[in-house]
């Protein structure tokens, strides 16, 4: 395989990660605006944060509305996160390794984009929200569908997936990174309501109320949240879940290819020093810092994968 | 279809329904034309799915478009193909001999059947072409004859396509997309396939590659990236044809060899089909500016280590004005009569040809020399006085640049349109494969049609578009 097709599939499916990532972020924004529980404008630049550019978007708007959020999120051009740009950049990269996809693949990302074009010409209104970004959704699952049932599970199915996973990781640490204050233990051991909203947005932020529900019950602690995002093997977005799929297809890539590259030494490290700990240690640690450093961790394992693999020259 | 001056190829000149259309017509006459326009829009959608694009030149952002696609098929009985294929089969062994004379002995030239300054002041001439031997011995790969039809039995070539022939994926997608529409038809007509040149071009590149390639040569599709305007095809043959599809960037001179870059390190490679002009190929070798190529691959080209495909210098055979020779070069490299006739051309750097065309320019077409895509030409009938003094102009000022010929009445074959079934002008571009193995021309190939009520011009750039194209097993 080519290192550029290699690149453009770990891109295109970071990229449509990232769009769902987005979308999921903004239908959470917008369920706390509904509910009025926190300080409206706060809450989306908590979003902003989250999504990782708030000072690009500081740098073209003066204030922070509810409207200029979530058009900078949903539609933004000068917004490379925005829903729009990635699902543009996934077809992109898609366009540039048409001949690693199979034809539903390709088809099925194809329509995605020519949807998301049209839904997204305009500004959405509020109340077209939740269809919007159900539909888009939808479309970009069928991706994820099209490529878990047609395609090889070849090195093209390993650079997919790598990229699905790496993203995934650093979407749901970053959620994480801006929210940790809330999971700290605090004296009270009952939360209020706003502690209540905040914990359960964390939750709605990587559809997990479902799954953590079933795990723990009805009642939301900070410490089986932050255990739940972070260690649960079984919780699809949690960071112990993300690394050891990683680990999985980069162990295949380098079994195949008959290799021992340094990144399968990067993903060894994260899981040895970051995820074979429990929870209270992590807290001990000092959760921030834990996420901070598990961050940095993400981005030098992503640079060295595109060295291992020749991304480019 | 009442105008007797043009040919219609399903009603003739005198409206009488042509044979290969017989089946088609009674299919077509018990159809509900409101299906047939649900179709229309099905088949759009369909193209708009897959992606089959192409991009808009001098545009800010690259746009993407869709080339119209009219359900209506054009049918060739299987006779007249046969004697098309001898013509068309003729011409392409007198073009590979004409590249292999210029680029070693000249002997055209010294017999005195083209004069010399048709090449030395050509730029699509190569002079590090000369005496350079491609791997077995094949110049045009791959090479497009675009054909025009006036009557039962009068076939002209328009042009001849020896650098890159485009469009070949819109002729398997359409006929990919009838399938899948009409599959009746099918049943009710014998149609011969296309599907098979995807391998067939494989098969074709591969039995070109250098004799030290060995048993499975590694094939490649080079592509400008995903902005050129035939992005679409270049992948979709790539990927039919089971071979990567490289960039400039991913390729390097490895111990002497063209290698591209993998996952796994470099890979040599033994065939490369580009899609890249002559002068991008190598900045070393040709344009110092360019990106697009690889650095130092004309000279593993000239050592035997790889193919390329059409072979560097190829345009000198598909220029404009040595069309007007092609007649002359069939049969010095044939010692035949040509079987497929050339459009009468006059040479506007001739004096006498010149004040001809500037007498008569108003019932021309004028082409310039370098030119393609239906850019910069006249087409006089349909042209203003403004616009035909303008070009005269053009033609005083730089008489070499331009060739002209009579503006010819091109068949019509049906299109659908919102009245039902209307007469427009098409022309044919059929494929023809070239290697030591043999000449292979698919049936059939891409037909592009004129939209536009009355009009000549065919190019998508210029609002064309294509049908399926079928050639019936007699």
């Amino acid at each position: 395989m080519l290192g550029k097709t290699a690149n453009g599939l770990y891109w295109m499916f970071r990229y449509l990660e990232r769009a769902e990532n987005t979308s999921r972020l903004v239908e959470t924004g917008e369920r706390i605006a509904l509910t009025r529980l926190g300080a409206t404008d706060s809450e989306w630049r908590s979003v902003l944060q989250t999504a990782g550019s708030i000072e690009a978007f500081d740098e073209k708007h003066e204030t922070t509305t509810k409207e200029a959020a979530i058009d900078w999120l949903l539609r933004s051009p000068d917004n490379p996160s925005s829903v729009l740009s990635a699902i543009k950049a996934a077809r992109q990269n898609a366009r540039l390794v048409r001949t690693a996809l199979t034809h539903e693949v390709w088809e099925a990302t194809n329509s995605a984009y020519i949807d998301a074009k049209t839904v997204l010409a305009r500004a959405v209104p509020a109340r077209d929200l939740p269809q919007v970004l159900g539909a888009i959704r939808q479309k970009t699952a069928l991706v994820r569908g099209a490529t878990h049932g047609t395609m090889l599970r070849n090195d093209i199915y390993d650079f997919a997936r790598i990229g699905t996973f790496l993203e995934r990781a650093d979407n749901t640490a970053r959620i994480l990174d801006v929210k940790y204050y809330v999971l700290l233990p605090s004296v009270m051991s009952v939360g209020s309501s706003i502690d209540n909203m905040q914990w359960e947005t964390i939750l709605r932020s990587v559809s997990a109320r479902g799954g953590f529900r079933m795990s723990y019950g009805s009642t939301l602690h900070p410490r089986d949240i932050a255990q739940f995002l972070i260690l649960d093997g079984r919780m699809p977005r949690s960071l112990g879940f993300c690394v050891s799929k990683i680990r999985g297809n980069l162990d295949y890539l380098a079994k195949n290819y008959d290799i021992h590259p340094p990144s399968c030494e990067n993903v060894a490290r994260i899981e040895q020093d970051f995820l074979n700990m429990d929870i209270d240690a992590i807290f001990r640690f000092g959760l921030h810092e834990f996420i901070q450093k598990i961050l940095g961790h993400f981005s030098a394992l992503g640079a060295q994968i595109e060295i291992d693999f020749r991304f480019s020259e | 279809m009442n105008d007797t001056s043009t040919f219609d190829e399903m009603w003739g000149r005198d409206d009488v329904l042509r044979r290969p259309y017989r089946n088609f017509n009674a299919w077509f006459d018990v159809e509900d034309p409101k299906r047939l326009r649900a179709k229309q829009r099905e088949a759009e959608e369909l193209f708009r799915l897959t992606g089959i694009t192409f991009n808009v030149y001098g545009r800010a952002e690259a746009e993407e478009r869709l080339i119209p696609f009219d359900i209506i098929p054009r049918i060739i009985a299987g006779q007249e193909w046969q004697r098309l294929c001898r013509g068309i089969e003729q011409r392409v062994r007198a073009i590979n001999a004409f590249l292999h004379d210029i680029y070693h002995g000249q002997e055209i030239i010294k017999a005195g059947r083209i004069p010399i300054e048709m090449i030395a002041n050509n730029e699509a001439f190569l002079p590090q072409m000369m005496g350079v031997d491609p791997p077995g011995g094949i110049y045009t790969h791959i090479v497009g004859i675009d054909l025009v039809r006036t009557g039962d039995d009068q076939f002209y070539v328009l042009e001849d396509n020896a650098r890159t022939p485009s469009g070949v994926s819109y002729m398997l997608e359409n006929r990919e997309t009838m399938l899948r529409m009409f599959p009746e038809l099918f049943s009710q007509n014998r149609v011969q396939p296309v599907q098979s040149y995807p391998t067939d071009l494989r098969r074709s590149l591969a039995a070109c590659a250098p004799s030290k390639a060995g048993g499975s040569p590694t094939v490649a599709v080079l592509t400008p990236g995903i902005y050129n305007s035939a992005y679409y095809e270049h992948a979709f043959l790539a990927d039919q044809m089971g071979v990567e599809l490289v960039e400039g960037h991913d390729l390097q001179i490895v111990d002497g060899r063209v290698a591209m870059r993998t996952t796994q390190g470099y890979k040599p490679i033994d065939v490369i089909y580009r899609r890249i002009d002559d002068d991008f190929l190598d900045p070393l070798n040709f344009n110092p500016e360019s990106q697009l190529g690889v650095p130092g691959i004309m000279d593993v080209y000239r050592s035997g280590g790889i193919t390329i495909a059409n072979a560097p210098g190829t345009g000198i055979a598909d220029d404009k004005a040595i069309y007007s020779y092609m007649p002359e070069i069939v049969e010095f490299y044939t010692g035949e009569r040509p079987l497929l006739e050339n459009v009468p051309t006059w040479r506007c750097s001739d004096k006498d040809s010149l004040a001809y065309v500037l007498d008569n320019l108003a019932d021309l077409v004028v082409k310039e020399v370098h030119g393609s895509g239906g850019y910069g030409m006249l087409i006089g009938p349909t042209s203003s006085k403004r616009e035909l003094s303008e070009f005269r102009q053009k033609l005083i000022a730089r008489p070499g640049n331009y060739i002209a010929q009579p503006t010819l009445a091109l068949s019509t074959v049906p299109i659908f349109s919102r009245a039902g079934l209307a007469p427009r002008h098409v022309d044919l571009r059929p494929y023809v494969l070239v290697s030591p193995e043999g000449i292979r021309i698919t049936p059939g190939g891409l037909t592009r049609v004129a939209l536009k009520k009355g009009s000549l011009v065919v190019n998508s750039s210029q609002g064309g578009g294509t049908k399926d194209t079928w050639v019936l097993e007699d």
